[in-house]
């Protein structure tokens, strides 16, 4: 049992488990929305291009946070300037716009990385190192996961509304395009969360992984996110075992434990269907 | 709604004005940016309280645009459309519009039962949940359109006629007042079609007013106190009484 009990005798250890939950609940539950209202490209795409602001920030000697925010403010603006409105017009779609600026940002952030340093002092940013999350960085996970939880209770039935039928969202006044900024704004803030525990290239994955497991057990919106969130904790968890016992990177681990109960969650339904 | 200001696009709850029509349009053009060609042209009509027309046309005549338009999903070029003598929006409670089928993302995980509680969401606002006297309404709609027993069903896993049905239920527990359905019968089961007949019937004879839009009148067993006859667009002849 030591292997279970002792990695959590280290402050670091502790440190990274609150880190990894936080970002873990944010990014499993807005992840539900992310899978069934098809973004996951959106989703992809917002956390290579927090790369730059990231470089920025570290160079700088700035939060890390505020310079993945920065940069995800920047790109969801250029998305909106390419494909908002009367896109036909400018004559580009919304997977294109999100194709076009996505590449850019990150290929700006690699270059970034090329001029302002070392690969070696900049690998953590692509590859995320949650056990050496500053304080600061770490208090605007927890923030960042609490306001991404609480907009998801407080707006739930319009989220869920807008998700499925965005003519009667628009006809009752709600503003089906209102919600959907609403929801790259939560998908902002929790991938700026989750690219500190697992890096900018596995961001993803803690968004459209628990959540597409969670879709094998059941067809409700609010028990698959609470399932999903439960899968990302135990992702995070076992991730950090496993990372502290085997000497492995902290991120990967966690992704492929989540990976893992995917594969586990497409067999139980395989077999239960 | 118990606090006002927290209706949705900050618009209240219009009793309807019984001296106006339920709907008037008014050299309606309507198309869309980019196309220099309008897809509604210079329509005119109205539609009497408690009256039911049917819109028909070939697929590809504006039925839908039409629609759209009225319900205020689509901005007009030029025209006027009231609403019980309100602009188009003005009160979000009075109009249903049951889209058709392949326009509702019928993946996402939300059971019958949710799905026709929405009907309800515009009577409570923001952040407000539906109230005992929401989920009662709910309840009795649900026993109408013989919803009850499939009402903890995901939506992804019901048949063409009852995802029919449970889109029309959403209408009735709203409560609006004018109506708009965009091909309610198509490839829908003889069961679904009388179920559907039975529900307008009686929203008629309670003063609701509705426009069905269909490109085969032989679909419906129901009779129409007029029929609008679209073809490119443009209307074909307005039935007696309903000129504006």
């Amino acid at each position: 049992m030591a292997w279970l009990l002792d990695p959590w005798s280290y402050g670091f250890m502790r440190d990274a488990l609150a880190a990894g939950m936080s970002a873990g609940a944010a990014c499993a539950a807005l992840g539900v929305y992310v899978v069934f209202r098809r973004m996951a490209f959106a989703g992809e795409a917002m956390s290579h291009t927090t790369l730059p602001g990231l470089v920025m920030a570290q160079l700088g000697g700035w939060s890390l946070a505020v310079g993945a925010l920065a940069s995800n403010l920047l790109t969801a603006l250029g998305i909106g300037f390419l494909s908002g409105g009367p896109s036909h017009r400018r004559g580009v779609r919304d997977d294109a716009a999100i194709g076009v600026v996505f590449t850019g940002m990150f290929a700006l952030g690699v270059i970034l990385m090329s001029l302002g340093g070392s690969w070696r002092d900049l690998s953590h940013l692509i590859l995320g190192n949650i056990l050496a999350v500053s304080p600061g960085d770490h208090w605007f996970m927890v923030v960042a996961g609490i306001v991404v939880l609480t907009a998801l209770i407080a707006l739930h039935k319009e989220l869920e509304l807008s998700s499925y039928d965005a003519a009667y969202t628009d006809l009752i006044g709600i503003g089906s395009a209102r919600l959907k900024c609403v929801v790259l704004g939560l998908v902002a803030l929790a991938v700026v969360a989750g690219v500190q525990v697992v890096g900018v290239i596995l961001t993803s994955a803690l968004l459209i992984t628990p959540a597409a497991s969670a879709a094998m057990f059941t067809r409700r919106l609010v028990p698959m996110m609470l399932i999903a969130v439960g899968l990302a904790w135990m992702a995070v968890v076992a991730g950090l075992l496993l990372a502290f016992n085997a000497d492995l990177p902290a991120g990967a681990s966690i992704v492929a434990c989540a990976a893992i109960t995917f594969v586990a969650a497409w067999i139980w339904r395989r077999l239960h269907r | 709604m118990k606090f006002e200001w927290l209706a949705y696009g900050g618009r209240h709850l219009h009793a309807p004005d019984r001296t106006m029509p339920a709907l008037l349009v008014r050299g309606l053009d309507v198309g869309y940016p980019g196309q220099a060609r309008s897809v509604v042209e210079a329509v005119s009509f109205k539609l009497p309280i408690g009256a039911r027309l049917a819109l028909v046309g070939p697929n590809g005549s504006g039925k839908s645009t039409l629609l759209k338009t009225i319900a205020g999903l689509l901005q007009p070029r030029s025209g006027e459309i009231r609403v019980f003598g309100l602009k188009v929006g003005a009160c979000h409670h009075r109009t249903s519009y049951l889209p058709q089928r392949e326009e509702i993302n019928w993946e996402f995980p939300v059971s019958v039962e949710r799905f026709v509680l929405a009907g309800r969401f515009v009577h409570c606002g923001w952040f407000a949940l539906p109230n005992a006297e929401d989920r009662a309404q709910v309840d009795a709609t649900l026993e109408e359109l013989d919803l009850t027993s499939i009402r903890e069903t995901a939506i992804g896993d019901l048949s063409g006629g009852q995802k029919q049905r449970i889109m029309l239920a959403r209408a009735v527990a709203q409560g609006a007042d004018l109506l708009l359905l965009d091909e309610p019968l198509n490839a829908v089961d003889v069961a679904t079609r009388a179920t559907v007949a039975r529900v307008l019937t009686r929203l008629q004879g309670q003063g609701k007013s509705m426009i069905v839009s269909t490109h085969d009148l032989g679909l419906h067993d129901h009779p129409f106190d007029g029929v609008l006859a679209l073809e490119g667009g443009s209307l074909q002849e307005v039935p007696y009484g309903m000129a504006p």
